[in-house]
């Protein structure tokens, strides 16, 4: 498989339950999505989004509830506010600012997920696989 | 019996750690009691060849400040890593690339082309920039390669100890003395500070509330402090959170906020990474329910260069280390 690596944090509540979804309803989204469940998207300290670019990933996709669903009430919002100044640092390391994308899929939405998936899939595609210097 | 061998040298820094070890004051007296230094460039006249006779490992200790980012400065450390038993990182620059480090944001193209070109002071209309060959009267002029990235000590030799800090403070300094002299030190790789952060000691943590909110961001120059209330209570960012202690909170008690120069805790990956987070989460915590995405980033967008500032001090040693330069 040759396709960039993006790795996605999903929400234990939502985004991982419509992860599910889309796979029990057997719907098609990229095989190079790696999901990794957390309890809340919140949980995504940038550490970790750094972490997954310095082992190999091209893209993170951090899927959360959506506004006002969280279970732990306000924790998407963080990652919201955390992801857009990560992004602007990102832009500042020569990195584009598009490998990291903040969505919202609710636990039903099995549909949404495989589209999510499926346009961030496309991004990565388009940006090429991230080489960063120093891999020591 | 023979007094330990003792080496001290500087690489890419501005001297703060010299001047640190200076700082001892008469404490100094009892140092070079209790050891030999045998190799100190800024203070004292022996050269490399006088390291070089030595036999490998006969440096008890060798202190090394600054970051690495010239081939001699590469060469020198190995050099003293050969020859010593412990080699302990002095400082910012050595631990986490400091200052220096933040020229992982260019390379030596752009950093030369600015520097021997682009800067207005500068009178070079042939647009010379220096080579490590010049031929000069018929001999050969060598200087040193200047590297494209600035590494930190660890990136370059093994390190047994680091001393954080710009620059350590002169407790921290005997502390660390006198346990190698007493043999009682920690684990290999340990960070000789307490492993607790900034908030924790800091003097005016009475006065941090229960729940922190910043609403609008301030820079330093912006405002005038009062320097008996928690500075991220007054809108302005203060990494005490994200740093380790140990500093004796000088730049609080100076009445200016935090910038990292202690690093971070233990288990912490990536400084800048941790210290960007928290400000995120701190930004508008009130009103993030009602807020639209525009909104967000203009709360965002009142942080100029978040790269810069919350990798001031660490740049080399986060997990991107320097920039992509296209």
């Amino acid at each position: 498989m040759n396709e960039p690596t993006i790795v996605s944090f999903l929400c234990n509540w939502c985004s991982y339950e419509g992860a599910d979804k889309a796979g029990n309803a057997r719907l098609e989204y990229p095989a190079n999505i790696r999901p990794i469940r957390v309890m809340c998207s919140g949980r995504v300290d940038t550490e970790l989004v750094l972490q997954a670019f310095r082992e190999g990933a091209s893209g993170v996709l951090i899927l959360g509830c959506h506004p006002g669903d969280c279970h732990y009430k306000k924790g998407n919002y963080k990652t919201r506010r955390r992801m857009l100044l990560l992004r602007k640092a990102l832009a500042q390391f020569g990195v584009e600012p598009e490998r990291v994308k903040v969505d919202w899929v609710a636990a039903g939405e099995g549909e949404r997920f495989a589209k999510v998936a499926n346009e961030m899939a496309e991004t990565i595609r388009e940006l090429g696989p991230l080489r960063l210097p120093l891999s020591g | 019996m023979a007094k330990p061998k003792v080496a001290l040298y500087w690489c890419a820094s501005c001297g703060g750690c010299e001047e640190a070890v200076v700082d001892l004051a008469e404490d100094i007296l009892k140092v070079v009691e209790a050891v030999d230094i045998i190799f100190w460039p800024v203070a004292m006249d022996f050269k490399k060849a006088d390291v070089e006779g030595m036999a490998d490992g006969e440096i008890a200790v060798s202190f090394i400040n600054g970051a690495i980012r010239t081939e001699e400065q590469g060469e020198m450390v190995k050099l003293l890593r050969r020859k010593s038993g412990l080699v302990v990182a002095f400082g910012s620059c050595a631990h986490l690339g400091g200052i220096p480090g933040l020229a992982n944001f260019w390379n030596r193209e752009t950093i030369f082309e600015r520097v021997y070109k682009g800067v207005p002071t500068m009178d070079n209309p042939e647009g010379v920039l220096p080579q490590t060959r010049t031929a000069v009267a018929g001999k050969e002029l060598t200087i040193p390669e200047f590297w494209d990235t600035v590494h930190t000590l660890d990136q370059v030799i093994p390190v047994d100890y680091y001393l954080p800090g710009c620059a350590p403070p002169p407790d921290l300094i005997m502390n660390a003395i006198t346990a190698i002299l007493e043999g009682k030190l920690p684990e290999k790789g340990a960070v000789l500070a307490p492993d607790k952060s900034l908030c924790d000691t800091c003097p005016l943590a009475d006065s941090k509330p229960e729940k922190l909110s910043l609403k609008e961001v301030k820079r330093p120059y912006e405002v005038i402090l009062d320097p008996e209330k928690c500075f991220l209570a007054q809108g302005v960012i203060c990494l005490g959170p994200a740093t380790r202690s140990g500093c004796g909170e000088r730049c609080i008690n100076a009445c200016m906020p935090c910038r990292g120069c202690f690093g971070p805790t233990k288990g912490a990956r990536d400084q800048g990474a941790r210290s960007l987070s928290f400000v995120a989460s701190l930004l508008g915590i009130e009103e993030e329910e009602k807020m639209t995405d525009e909104e967000v980033e203009k709360l965002i967008d009142q942080i100029p260069d978040p790269a810069g500032l919350f990798y001031m001090y660490s740049l080399p040693s986060s997990l991107l280390r320097r920039r992509i330069m296209k």
